[in-house]
């Protein structure tokens, strides 16, 4: 480890910090229809949008209208991508004809991409046209983000308001997001990027003589403008098989930097933005604060894991001195590539700069664990403030029993049903992990497909699932999917986005329709260090409790026999 | 159904966003990228006498002792015999991927033992002058495509490189401290030199 790389670190989580308050200052002034210097140039077109679908934007939903306008988005979003994806031999802008994407591929990805997950079972270099990365996938990119924002808008409404019935117009959050958050800002990273040396041109390839008189290929495409949405929504799909590890998608450490800052910049917005809202910044910070220790927490475990060589290559007489380099990028180093590694898994961004699959066990498991404690240290645009309250409201609940005092939540009663919802959210995540592995290995189309043998084996199936359910992209690469994965791993990607949304929204509906409760001197208060450390520790435990029998079958077991010096 | 009365909504909204952030913003930006930085826009390309000779952003395979040798690669590409066939093409940068080897894997225990092995006996002056071996010149690349080698990747190869092209060892040693790309305000990235710079570097060193 060495003092540019702690200092990398640092400068980054002083980055998030700083970025934190004016974005989510204006994050609510968007979301809330407040005037902001935006609405002046494009409000006339948002308010064309509007009419032309039959919106009023005054007109508000309850919570189940609003879950209905989502599913009916998302259905069409799916249909859409698979649709683009097995017609684009017959459509335009394919330079370098690319074949129609095969069923199981296009059902993959297609679920991948609505879902905001962004697992790639294709290499883009070689699937997708044009067309295809920029109509079904970019368009993707946006939207999924922009309805995660609207679900955590309508989510913080209902803590904010008091004895309503409606959370909001999810069309209006989705084209507001859209128009004046995600756009914007992409405009002006796209032009970075490609200051920066992102391509950014509908030519498909160059063709190059090298020095040495070979004949180079060199792929490219539009790949700056899905990079700055790839990195903002959280989204993760790369244009590129190797993603942000590519050098046309990631120049440089400072494009890496940038990359890294997009990821988390929405989601740190959130919860001030929450903090705002529901009348106290003290309430955001709190999330926040709880956030950023999970985040020091994995980032120190994974760059000091990946300081250390590999001790299986060291005893061949190679200098350790450069940590593991193994699937990763001399420009970034261990350093960049740790910190990239936690910041993609802690938001469910999934964009990689380095082979998670090469990392050394315990480098490994920390991406592992940090999609496990379910994307809420930051987590996906919106996905991971909603799914962060989930676990606030186990917390205030376990507080209030160990007062005997009914719990509550910023002075809303917590009660039976908000419970049930929570647990069934919170569930349904290690359900998918574990159950979908423990048959993934057993079966033979699923040990089929995987690359690596002995407890790596193990692992790679583990995070295949992990990283679908929990909506992140990210992958043990080696795993070679076929249809099967291509099936199990939508249905998860499914399952895992869905069922956390529904019951996510139906608490917010009976908390909008909960009346707000004066604070009393026996109210566990939800903004200091108490708080911050309860929340933590619900989180690591049921994190903990449940996925440490597959950890120590997995990446702990393979670490003690590398020390060991046994291969597979 | 409630599901019903969302359609027309969600049909105009799906439409218009899809013109918007799949075509307008693609294109838009793709013009605007073209016309203020058409270097980078087209993949900052070099060309030298007319012909592209790569990229600087993309690797490129050396394998002759007097260039200096980029990281290990596991891209793939087809069997120029048969095509049916994959085979190994180091630097395809038409089909990037990483080993995705894993750290307990004999077969990355073999590949860089091998690689080992290779740059000893390509580089003796180094390994009798007691030169360690460069991690990073036994290991892939995440990317398969990797530009940069670390400094002491590209010192450990001077001696040889300055041997098969009759130079001095230190006007080849200097060569090399000038095209060391420090890290950003000194801590941000880590030093590295970009080894087809280098080479085309030595190349106009030569004449």
């Amino acid at each position: 480890m060495s003092i540019s790389g702690w200092a990398t670190i640092a400068a980054f989580l002083i980055c998030v910090i700083a970025m934190t308050r004016p974005l989510g200052g204006y994050l609510k002034r968007v979301l809330e229809g407040e005037r902001h210097f935006l609405a002046y140039g494009l409000g006339p077109i948002e308010r064309v949008f509007y009419r032309l679908a039959g919106v009023c934007p005054r007109e508000e939903h309850s919570w189940s209208q609003y879950a209905f306008a989502v599913l009916a988005f998302k259905v069409l979003c799916f249909l859409a991508v698979y649709a683009l994806l097995r017609l684009q031999a017959q459509l335009p802008l394919n330079p370098t004809g690319m074949s129609a994407v095969a069923p199981d591929l296009a059902y993959n990805t297609a679920m991948s991409f609505v879902t905001n997950t962004n697992w790639q079972s294709y290499s883009g270099e070689t699937t997708m046209s044009h067309l295809s990365q920029m109509l079904a996938l970019t368009v993707q990119n946006f939207v999924s983000a922009a309805a995660g924002i609207a679900i955590a808008a309508a989510v913080i409404r209902g803590f904010a308001r008091r004895s309503a019935a409606a959370i909001g117009n999810f069309w209006v959050d989705l084209v507001r997001a859209t128009f004046y958050v995600l756009l914007p800002a992409c405009v002006i990273l796209t032009l970075f990027f490609v200051v920066q040396g992102v391509p950014q041109t509908l030519l498909g390839s160059a063709q190059a003589l090298t020095l040495e008189g070979a004949r180079q290929t060199i792929a490219l495409g539009p790949v700056a403008s899905q990079e700055a949405i790839k990195m903002l929504g959280t989204n993760g799909g790369g244009f590129f098989n190797t993603n942000s590890a590519h050098p046309f998608e990631n120049p440089n450490a400072l494009t890496n930097f940038v990359q890294m800052l997009c990821i988390f910049a929405i989601g740190a917005g959130l919860t001030n933005m929450f903090g705002r809202m529901v009348g106290k910044e003290r309430q955001g910070w709190a999330i926040f604060s709880a956030m950023t220790a999970l985040f020091l927490v994995g980032v120190s475990i994974l760059y000091w894991s990946e300081a250390h060589a590999n001790p299986l290559l060291t005893a061949l007489g190679v200098d350790p001195s450069l940590g593991n380099m193994e699937g990763k990028e001399a420009r970034f180093g261990v350093a960049a590539s740790a910190l990239f590694a936690t910041v993609t898994t802690d938001a469910s961004c999934g964009a990689v700069n380095a082979m998670h699959e090469s990392f050394l066990p315990l480098g490994g498991m920390v991406p592992l664990i940090n999609m496990m404690l379910g994307e809420v240290i930051f987590g996906g645009v919106g996905a991971g403030l909603y799914g962060f309250i989930l676990f606030a409201i186990i917390a205030v609940f376990m507080a209030g029993l160990m007062v005997g005092r009914t719990p509550e939540y910023l002075g809303k009663k917590i009660e039976s049903r908000e419970i049930k919802m929570t647990m069934l959210a919170v569930l349904c995540l290690p359900l998918v992990m574990l159950g979908f592995t423990a048959v993934a290995v057993v079966v033979k189309p699923g040990l089929s497909a995987l690359s690596a043998s002995g407890p790596h084996g193990f692992t790679e199936a583990l995070y295949a699932y992990t990283s679908a359910a929990a909506n992140n992209g990210s992958a043990f690469s080696g795993l070679t999917a076929n249809s099967f994965w291509n099936a199990t791993l939508g249905l998860g990607m499914m399952i895992g986005r869905f069922f956390v949304i529904v019951p996510v929204l139906a608490i917010a509906g009976a908390m909008a329709a909960k009346k707000v409760a004066a604070p009393t001197p026996g109210t566990f208060p939800t903004d200091n260090g108490l708080f911050i450390g309860l929340v933590t520790g619900v989180i690591l435990i049921v994190g903990g409790l449940t996925f440490l029998p597959a950890l120590a079958l997995g990446p702990i077991v393979e670490h003690l026999e590398m020390l060991h010096g046994s291969a597979f | 159904m409630a599901i019903m009365r969302q359609m027309r909504p969600a049909l105009t909204i799906f439409l218009l966003l899809s013109v918007l952030t799949g075509l307008v913003y693609p294109l838009g930006m793709t013009g605007l990228a073209g016309l203020l930085f058409p270097q980078q826009a087209g993949g900052s390309l070099i060309r030298s006498e007319g012909k592209t000779v790569g990229s600087v952003l993309i690797g490129q395979n050396f394998s002759s002792p007097g260039y200096f040798h980029g990281r290990p690669s596991a891209t793939m590409g087809s069997d120029p015999a048969d095509a049916s066939k994959t085979i190994e093409v180091p630097y395809n940068a038409a089909a990037s991927v990483g080993s995705n080897a894993s750290p307990t894997s004999r077969a990355l225990v073999e590949r860089v033992a091998a690689a080992v092995a290779q740059l000893k006996a390509e580089n003796p002056e180094a390994v009798a002058a007691g030169e360690h071996i460069p991690m990073d010149l036994v290991t892939t690349s995440a990317s398969g495509l990797d530009p940069d080698i670390s400094p002491d990747a590209a010192f450990f190869q001077v001696r040889r490189v300055a041997q098969a092209r009759r130079l001095p060892e230190s006007e080849v040693h200097q060569l090399v401290e000038n095209l060391i790309q420090s890290p950003l305000m000194g801590w941000l990235g880590e030093p590295h030199v970009n080894v087809l710079q280098l080479n085309m570097a030595l190349d106009t060193l030569h004449r």
